[in-house]
This record gives C-alpha cells, structure tokens and sequence, in this order.
C-alpha cells in the first residue's frame, strides 16, 4: 500500500516537473528584464510625473500598448495609462474630438481623417508570416493565391505549384488581431474557410506542424523550425524587409494625436518613450518590429 | 451547563452558515448568468440566437446564432456516452465482480490516475496523437474533427462512470446474490440480472456526472476539434458551446454586443446542464419503480 502511494506521487512529480518545464514561457522572462532595464533608465530621465494618460483604439495594439505603459507607468509611479481598445476608427475618432490623448490605429490614417487635424506618427510594424507544414513543397506565393486559398477557392496544393493534396487554413478566433491583419492586409475579411480556429499563436504553430496540408498565419516575431515560411511575392518575411517595405504582409501601428495642439505633460513623456530606444525592445517582445 | 448549551448553538449557526455558502454561490451564480446573459438574448431575438445557424461575431454585418453549438454539444455528449457508458460500466462490473483482487488492485489506481489528469493533457494529447491519427485512418483533410472530440470526452467520463458504478455494485447486499446462486443462475447471469438491477441508481448517478463532464468540457475538446463553427458533422470541424465562450472571450470588447451574447451561451450551457440532469434522471430512474 505504501509503495503503492510512493509511486502514485512518485509519477505525479514527474509530471508536474515536466508540466512547469514545458510552460516557462521565455518570452514573459524577458518581458519583465526588458521591463525592469528600461525602467530604471527612463527614472533618471523624467521628472516626477502625474496624472493619467487615455489612450484607445485598436484591438491588435493592446498588446504592444500593454507592454509599453506597464514599463512606463513602473518608471512614472504617478502617471496611469489606460487603453480601451475600441478598434481602429474608434481609437482615430477619439484623437480628433480629444477624448484620448493618443488614439492607437493598426492601419495608416485615411485622407479624411488627416484633413480633421490629426497627424500620424508610426511607432512600430507589423509582419505577419505565412506558413506551412514542412513537407509542403510550395516555396513563394503571391497575395493573390493567398487570398484564393484563404477564401476556399483553390482547394488543393497543386494549383499553386505544390503536392496534389487538399488545403486546409488554419487561423486565429474571431477578434484576434493576427486574423484582423492578415484577413484585411490579403482582402478576405470575413470570407476565409478556415478548418481551424485556434486561440494562440502557439497552437497555429503546433496545428501547421501536425497537418501536412495545411497553411497558416503568425506574427513574423513568434514564426520557429516546425514550419516553413513562404516568401510573398518573392520576398521572404523578415524584420528588414518589413521596415523597408517590401515584404506586403504588414501594416503599421500607429499614433493619432492632434496637429499643432501640444499634448499634456504625461501624455508627451508616453508618447516620447513608446518612439526611443528603450522602447524597442518591449515592442519587439510583444511580437511588432520596433521602428529603431 | 448553560455553556454547554450555548457552545451548541454556536456550533449548529456555524454548521448553518457552511451549508448556506454553497446555496448562495448556486443561487448568486444563477441570478448572474440571468441577468448578464438575457439582455443579448432580447437584443438579437430568442430564435434569431437560439435557432440562427450562422455566428460572425465580428464581421461587419454580425450575426448570432448558436444552434451550430448546441448541436455539437448534444452530439459530443452523446457520442462520448455511446462509448463510454458500454465501457465504464463493464469496467466497473468486472473491478467489483469479476476481477481476481491482484488485478484489480492494479486497474483501480489506474482509473483513480485517469480522473487526475488534467484537461489541458488530454487535449494535448489528442492534438499530437489522436488527431494526426483520425487524419490518417479516415483519410481527412484534417483530424480536428467532432469524431476526435468525441473519443477525448469518451476517455475522460469513463472514471467518473467507473468509480461511482463500482461503488454502488459493490453496496449491492450479498443477500440478493447469493439468492440468485442459491436458485441455480451462474456467477455472470447473477451479476448483470440481479447486481446491476440492484445497483440501478448509482450507475445511473455515474452517467449522469459522466454527461455532465462531456457537455462541460472546454479545455481538451477546443484543442483537437477545431473550434469551427460549422453544423456538426462527425468529420467536420466544430466548436462546442464551451469552446464558443472560452476562445472568443478574451478578444471580446467590453459592452459589446459580442461580449453579450458569449454570456448568453455561458446561460445557455447552464440550462442546457440542468435539463440534462433532469432528463436523464427522471428518464433512467423511471424504471426503479416497476
């Protein structure tokens, strides 16, 4: 009986050891390093601020923006950084009539919305990787077969130049904005046939390396060896050839304020720290390509 | 002997307010699910949502509609019952009937183990190992299908099935078996026509915790069933009214009209548990009576 208990517990440690193994999230350890460095940098340099800062707007932000204030407001006690992430029109529309202080966008401003007086300043890009599973021959899509093998209307590998084998989309849940980017960067909002909706980047991953006919999309910071990336029109994804351009699955993430009207203390120091250097790092950890 | 007394009631308040704690979680979980849950029922119509066929939570025109998970659910949970129930309750008749004690003593843990794991590792599980496996024997173009779902929730009601059925076969009174032997029957005919009768009520109780689990797994069924949401179909991709809560509610903004109706199918799924219950309590004890 006693033996019996030891090993009951015996196998239960194991397992739990392997579990906390497996989930020590790297990119949380050095979330909170970058956190802690930039803070005590951005101490020596500001004086003590106060008072809140109101910013909004895009769901696919949030997470660049969550990372940026929680840095900013540990290095500025007394300054609260909210967000609200509204979307994208509703973050722009906020700047202009002055409820938010920064209104956040993940697209470039519209004509209309730059003659109402606001001014856009990019902070940070976004690529977004195709991939697809290891054994699939294809090597380079354009964004236009993407669009058809996302909306359902080219159906197997062959068409495109791969294995005669069926396609299978594997994307993010309703309200990701990873399926916010790619379904409006490719043109298909709202008319992709997906086999999978999965709730994580890491599942997208896990699901792209499982099927063997299967394509996917994942922000380019979290893309590893258990896919293949396809170049987009001949230009493989990367940090450079998102920052230069060329690279067509990206948008950019940006900043709305008010042309010519100054912005408040706080709001200023934010909007200064989210464009300096020791921002880079926590934007590149939360999976955007940084501007610097 | 007035402290005595006095050490009594206080003893008999606090016992009083225990059991007032769980009533009052099932009564403050009750008014909230109503009351955060009905507003979008009202907005979108009780039969646009509960007999719509389309969810685009998110699309420029939304619409709202769950009968796709409602389906999935009914068809997950009796799916995984088809299998399980056969299973468990033989396992259970052989581990307190049949099986020599050496060999039982080493099924039992095993089934006491198979309750302990964790609904993240079966879906783990089921997304490396059965799903790439349903993919191959079926020929699919993907194995994240409602079958996969099923066969997870198959293994995991089994323990509850297992364990409570035992206990109520083995609670069966040795009077009544050996009557049957007495008369003449064999071990087996004894077994399956006066020990499981006999037992009727607590196997039934195992079934019904069993469907309970089915119908409120999350975890492990958005894992391997790909949380698409189509009609259901046994090879289809198909999102439970679980799994319809949990990955669309992270992203959901706030005072949305989203947001709401995920709080609907949160109402929804709890009625849905409670009409289970009822049912297959009423339906599987009525013949107790005759």
């Amino acid at each position: 009986m006693k033996m019996k208990r030891f090993m009951a517990m015996a196998i239960a440690c194991v397992m739990a050891a392997g579990l906390v193994a497996c989930g020590g999230s790297e990119s949380t350890a050095t979330t909170s390093t970058a956190g802690s460095t930039t803070a005590s940098t951005a101490e020596e340099t500001t004086a003590d601020l106060s008072g809140a800062v109101a910013t909004g707007g895009s769901t696919s932000v949030e997470k660049v923006i969550g990372a940026l204030s929680e840095a900013f407001m540990e290095a500025n006690p007394g300054v609260d950084v909210t967000y609200d992430p509204t979307g994208s029109s509703a973050g722009v529309t906020g700047a202009a009539d002055g409820t938010l202080d920064i209104g956040l966008s993940s697209r470039a401003l519209k004509e209309e919305e730059i003659s109402k007086g606001l001014k856009e300043t990019t902070f940070a890009l976004d690529g977004i990787a195709i991939v697809v599973n290891t054994e699939n021959t294809v090597e380079d899509l354009s964004l236009e077969q993407i669009a058809k093998l996302a909306t359902g209307e080219i159906t197997n590998w062959s068409e495109v130049g791969g294995p005669d084998a069926p396609v299978v989309l594997i994307g993010r849940e309703a309200g990701s904005g990873t399926r916010d980017g790619f379904e409006s960067i490719v043109g298909v909002e709202d008319k992709c046939a997906y086999e999978q909706e999965l709730t994580s980047t890491g599942a997208v991953l896990a699901g792209v390396a499982a099927n063997p006919n299967a394509f996917g999309y994942v922000s380019l910071a979290s893309v590893d060896d258990t896919v293949k990336m396809v170049t987009v029109d001949g230009v493989a994804a990367s940090e450079e050839t998102v920052k230069d351009g060329s690279y067509k699955i990206q948008r950019p993430f940006v900043f709305a304020t008010k042309e010519g009207e100054e912005l408040s203390a706080q709001a200023q120091a934010f909007y200064d720290f989210a464009l300096s250097e020791d921002a880079a790092e926590l934007i590149a950890a939360a999976g955007a390509v940084p501007m610097v | 002997m007035k402290l005595k007394q006095s050490i009594e009631r206080i003893m008999n308040a606090v016992f009083f307010i225990c059991g007032m704690v769980s009533i009052a979680a099932v009564a403050l979980i009750t008014i909230y699910m109503v009351w955060a849950g009905l507003p979008a029922i009202i907005k979108i119509g009780p039969v646009d949502f509960l007999l719509g066929t389309e969810w685009k939570s998110t699309a420029s025109e939304p619409s709202f509609g769950i009968l796709p998970f409602i389906l999935t659910s009914v068809w997950g949970m009796v799916g995984a019952l088809i299998i399980g129930v056969p299973v468990g309750v033989l396992t259970a008749v052989f581990l307190a009937k049949l099986a020599p004690p050496k060999l039982a003593a080493l099924v039992r843990p095993a089934v006491e183990l198979l309750a302990g794991i964790p609904s993240v590792v079966y879906g783990l599980i089921g997304m490396i190992v059965l799903v790439p496996a349903v993919m191959k024997a079926f020929d699919l173009k993907s194995g994240s299908c409602l079958l996969s779902a099923i066969l997870v929730l198959a293994i995991m009601v089994l323990p509850n099935i297992i364990s409570v059925s035992e206990t109520a076969l083995r609670a069966v009174p040795p009077e009544y078996e050996e009557a049957s032997l007495g008369l003449g029957a064999t071990w087996i005919e004894t077994v399956f026509k006066v020990s499981v009768p006999a037992a009727r009520s607590g196997i039934v109780a195992g079934i019904v915790l069993g469907a309970g689990r089915a119908v409120g797994e999350a975890m492990a069924v958005m894992m391997v069933a790909g949380n698409v949401a189509n009609m259901p179909g046994l090879f289809k991709s198909v999102r439970f009214l679980t799994t319809a809560v949990a990955s669309e509610m992270s992203y959901a903004a706030d005072g949305s009209l989203q947001k709401q109706a995920l709080f609907s199918i949160g109402l929804v799924l709890f009625v849905f548990i409670m009409l289970i219950n009822w049912l297959l309590n009423t339906f599987l004890k009525r013949g107790e009576k005759q």
